[in-house]
């Protein structure tokens, strides 16, 4: 047993004085003093990119770290819909207060007011930061910005360029941090993995990386770490995530005390491209934001084998309209992902394997025109087109949810550091602001509040405490410890020379996963998936093949590395929804139901963070919990009928 | 379907590289063409070969990772396409396909497919941003931008950086790439203040690393985003005036 207390700092106040009153009390660094700070970036997606080029600004010395080859390349780089504020230039009823509470809400009251409330509070100034550097976000004729709606709300508060808004969004903060680069104040460090965090005297004093051109591993040490690596939706192999992005970040830092958050609850999103064949690498989504015009329907009869154009209308079963008619199409993603599955499960699916239901731009396409569809959703429908082969603006869509992002993440308190000091986590990375289901464009909200706004303004608060003292120099034994410890890992999966490929391990994960800890859960498969997982594991680290050396570029190698962590993360995830006897938001067990199928949530028992503790690799981990209090918002059950 | 392959392999930069000739047998035209590669991939490490590298990650042509020279083509046959999403059903059955890396005098090889295309982000820091610290920005609708400005602007920031551009032209220009880079912040208003500084300073790196611009238009019938070869010309034009409107304010400061 170790004594962790879980202390989120929740600054006292009134909800909406709780920033203010934080910012006035953190520690700061004066401007001259900034300069003796060294901080280490991990990832330069949105969170990561914003955050290093904003302590740039500042006058930190940074040092930025990502695995690919240029910044602009993270897997933010594919968010398609949109991003959320609270500005109301509909004029439509929102505010700051309803942002808050549709995300408290949509998250199905598993987030933490106070975070949630200053994330919609921060929420306006990302937009304006974001037009000021040439983010070419979507106009009326009049000149003034565009919004559209999203699940989950019903006004329309999302910002959006075209379908590529995460692009848009990923640019602005990368050609932000690319002046700090040329200004000499970030140093960038391309092609390059963290492997290990270092820890000393408890604090996080460090990383150690990988250069994966040349296989040298090396150590940087910095008076704190900040992590912001993305989200692990990849441990269910096949995902709507960029093929690399993996969770070794901040699975290393795990194993080195930092608290694993809720890894259970996932989102599956329910409208992606259904899988065409066994080869399948990925899945593809198709933004929520389709769902604004695109309406969702299954054939009332079984087996109807019509063409969708032919089926008329009386015969057609709109069922998310029928079964929520206040939110209709646009009911949050769990829902609708589980009533697409439903329909499907119950033997209505579409498409060649049976494996879709429809979303339907016809009605758009004759309200609106093409050209007005086209505008809005152009490079989405050539998306579709080039994957399936079909032309959506005759042919409906076939669509099927898909696991797209996770909720849990590390663990950190209000000042979004870990429970390991000098340890900071952002954006999807850590658990703090979505709960148990994340609404739609809110985690590009979410990653540029952390790296713009918020960690800029909390880190000072550490670091003035460090003032005079030196980063911990590299050839310190924690460092070379580190080291040598990665260095040994790199060598023994290269020296398994086993049968199987490293994708054939990670396949075999994805599947149980899938089948198992996926859209349903029960204590059975639940604990069917915890006995599959580590005999896997032991599988892979005897029968592993990777071929080629550590001294040049090698993919398998990398993959190899992510995979052998995924596999010990997934025993995690399991057991923390065997243990969340309850539905929430994304987590869905199947004891835990109201009559008519949706989440039913135990607020009395599981109304807390559940916060898991590394005990070694195949050793239970220890769960610590941090109860949620809710002061301000009334628990209920969610409705979106 | 069946496929013939024909791979660029070369272990290491400043190694010989060659073409080595593989046989799928089993390829399925819903599959994608990195598909395909996975499927090599998975074929010759159970023959214990050592699998080709190549980059890639959004596998939805977003991030720019991709990006191959397929039977001579930049991103192979099908017109505003990556790599990625390029599908098998374009080609036919039994067809021989030719896959090498982009080739350009300032991208190296790293190693088989893989190529180093860090010159382009040093155009990009060059001058390739507004100068906008966080925290400083205005309200976001003090500053209307007229609609057409705004789509003129996205058309311009579709860009990937992947560099087909680079390695269809002849030349191994990046003209399109930096003018499309210049073009979505000159239009905006907000790019106004730095605008000439900034085309001056971004042209000024891409002369450093890439060659010149003769009008083959090759990389406009390559890009798989489609972006226009008119931006070339729009920072041909804002170069030239840069010529004087830098110095004149230099002279004025002086
Ligand atoms: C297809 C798709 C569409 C989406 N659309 C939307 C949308 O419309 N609206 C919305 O709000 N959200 C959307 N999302 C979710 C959103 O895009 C992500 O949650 C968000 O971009 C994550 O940003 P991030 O900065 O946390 O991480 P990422 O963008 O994933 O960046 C991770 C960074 O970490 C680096 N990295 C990771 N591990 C290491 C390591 N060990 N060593 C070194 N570097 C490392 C990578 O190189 C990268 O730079 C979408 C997601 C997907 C999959
Ligand atoms: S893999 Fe991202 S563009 Fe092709």
């Amino acid at each position: 047993m170790s004594d962790i207390t879980l202390d989120a700092k929740i600054p006292d106040g009134p909800l909406a004085d709780k920033w203010d009153n934080h910012r006035f009390e953190v520690k700061l660094v004066n401007p001259s003093n900034r300069r003796r700070f060294e901080i280490i970036v991990i990832g330069t997606g949105l969170a990561g990119a914003s955050a290093a080029a904003t302590l740039g600004e500042l006058g930190y010395r940074v040092k930025a770290f990502f695995f690919h080859d240029s910044p602009r390349r993270a897997h933010s780089i594919a968010a398609q819909g949109g991003i959320n504020a609270a500005k109301n230039y509909k004029n439509d009823g929102d505010s700051i207060q309803r942002l808050f509470y549709d995300t408290i809400k949509g998250g199905d009251y598993r987030s933490r007011e106070a975070n949630t409330y200053r994330l919609a509070q921060v929420s306006v100034e990302i937009i304006d930061q974001c037009v000021a550097q040439g983010v070419p976000f979507a106009r009326e004729y009049g000149g003034l910005l565009d919004n559209r709606s999203f699940g989950g709300a019903q006004v329309s508060r999302t910002f959006y360029a075209r379908g590529q808004t995460g692009q848009q969004l990923l640019l602005g903060a990368y050609q932000a941090l690319e002046r700090q680069v040329h200004l000499g104040n970030v140093q960038q460090y391309n092609r390059s993995e963290m492997l290990d965090l270092v820890v000393k005297d408890g604090r996080a004093v460090g990383v150690v990386v990988r250069d994966l051109l040349t296989g040298q591993v090396r150590s940087h040490s910095a008076h704190a770490v900040v992590l912001a690596t993305g989200g692990y939706g990849n441990v269910f192999f096949l995902s709507t995530n960029a093929k690399a992005s993996n969770a070794t970040a901040i699975w290393r830092a795990h194993r080195r005390g930092a608290l694993f958050a809720n890894p259970c609850y996932t989102q599956i999103h329910p409208t992606c491209i259904p899988a065409s064949d066994e080869f399948q690498s990925k899945l593809v989504l198709m933004s929520e934001s389709l769902r604004n015009d695109g309406r969702v329907w299954v054939p009332k009869e079984f087996g109807d084998e019509r063409p969708p154009n032919l089926i008329p209308e009386e015969d057609r079963d709109y069922f998310l309209e029928r079964r929520y008619p206040a939110f209709g199409n646009l009911v949050p993603r769990d829902v609708a992902s589980r009533a697409i599955k439903r329909e499907v499960d119950a033997g209505r699916g579409v498409g060649p394997l049976k494996n879709g239901v429809y979303l339907d731009f016809g009605d758009a396409i004759t309200r609106l025109g093409r050209s007005v569809i086209a505008e809005r959703y152009g490079n989405l429908f050539q998306m579709y087109e080039r994957i399936t082969g079909e032309d959506p603006y005759v042919v409906p869509m076939r669509i099927y949810p898909a696991v797209h992002y996770t909720m849990g993440g590390l663990w950190v308190d209000y000042n979004l550091m870990s429970n390991v000091p000098g340890l900071y986590v952002i954006g999807e990375a850590n658990f703090a602001d979505q709960g148990a289901n994340r609404l739609g464009a809110s985690a590009l909200m979410q990653g540029l509040a952390d790296g713009y706004f918020i960690l800029p303004n909390t880190i000072s608060d550490y670091l003035a405490g460090l003032l005079g003292t030196a980063p911990v120099p590299t050839d310190d034994p924690a460092f070379t410890a580190a080291e040598a410890e990665v260095e040994e890992r790199v060598r023994s999966l290269l020296a398994v020379n086993g049968r199987y490929t490293v994708d054939h391990f990670h396949r075999e994960l994805g599947k149980i996963m899938w089948d198992n800890c996926g859209m349903a859960r029960s204590e059975e498969s639940l604990k069917k998936a915890l006995s599959e997982i580590p005999s896997l594991r032991e599988e892979f680290h005897r029968d592993v093949r990777v071929l080629g050396d550590d001294r040049s570029l090698n993919q398998s190698l990398e993959k190899a590395g992510r995979v052998s962590d995924f596999l010990e993360l997934a025993e995690l995830i399991c057991t923390d929804a065997l243990h969340r006897e309850e539905s929430c938001g994304g987590h869905f067990r199947v004891e835990h139901q109201t009559e008519d199928g949706e989440a039913l949530r135990d607020d009395e028992h599981f109304a807390y963070v559940g916060a898991w503790e590394f005990s070694g690799v195949g050793s239970p981990p220890e769960l610590h919990k941090e109860p949620l209090e809710f002061e301000f918002v009334h628990l209920a059950q969610r409705s979106y009928k | 379907m069946r496929v013939h392959l024909r791979v660029w392999r070369q272990p290491a930069a400043h190694a010989p590289g060659g073409f080595e000739e593989y046989d799928l047998d089993d390829v399925s035209p819903d599959m994608s063409f990195l598909e395909m590669l996975d499927i090599l991939n998975e074929q010759l490490v159970a023959e214990g070969r050592e699998p080709v590298a190549f980059d890639h990650d959004c596998r939805e042509g977003i991030c720019g990772s991709c990006g191959m020279m397929i039977n001579g083509q930049a991103h192979g046959p099908e017109r505003g396409t990556a790599t990625c999403q390029l599908h098998m059903r374009k080609f036919d059955d039994g067809a021989h396909i030719v896959i090498e890396p982009w080739r350009a005098a300032a991208f190296t090889v790293i190693k088989d497919l893989s190529v180093d295309r860090g010159a382009l982000d040093r155009i990009i820091q060059a001058g390739g941003y507004i100068t906008a610290p966080t925290g400083s920005a205005p309200e976001a609708n003090s500053l209307p931008v007229p609609k057409e400005v705004a789509d003129a602007s996205m058309d311009a920031a579709a860009c990937i950086q992947c560099g087909a551009c680079v390695a269809a032209c002849p030349n191994g220009a990046a003209h399109l790439f930096t003018a499309a880079k210049v073009a979505h912040l000159n239009l905006l208003p907000q790019g106004q203040p730095e605008r000439f500084t900034r085309v001056q300073a971004m042209v000024d790196e891409m002369e450093r690393w890439f060659g010149s611009c003769t009008m083959h238009g090759e990389c406009e019938a390559a890009c798989p985003k489609e972006i226009s070869i008119d931006f070339i010309a729009l920072m041909n034009r804002d170069y030239v005036k840069a010529q004087f409107k830098n110095r004149r304010l230099i002279a004025q400061s002086a």
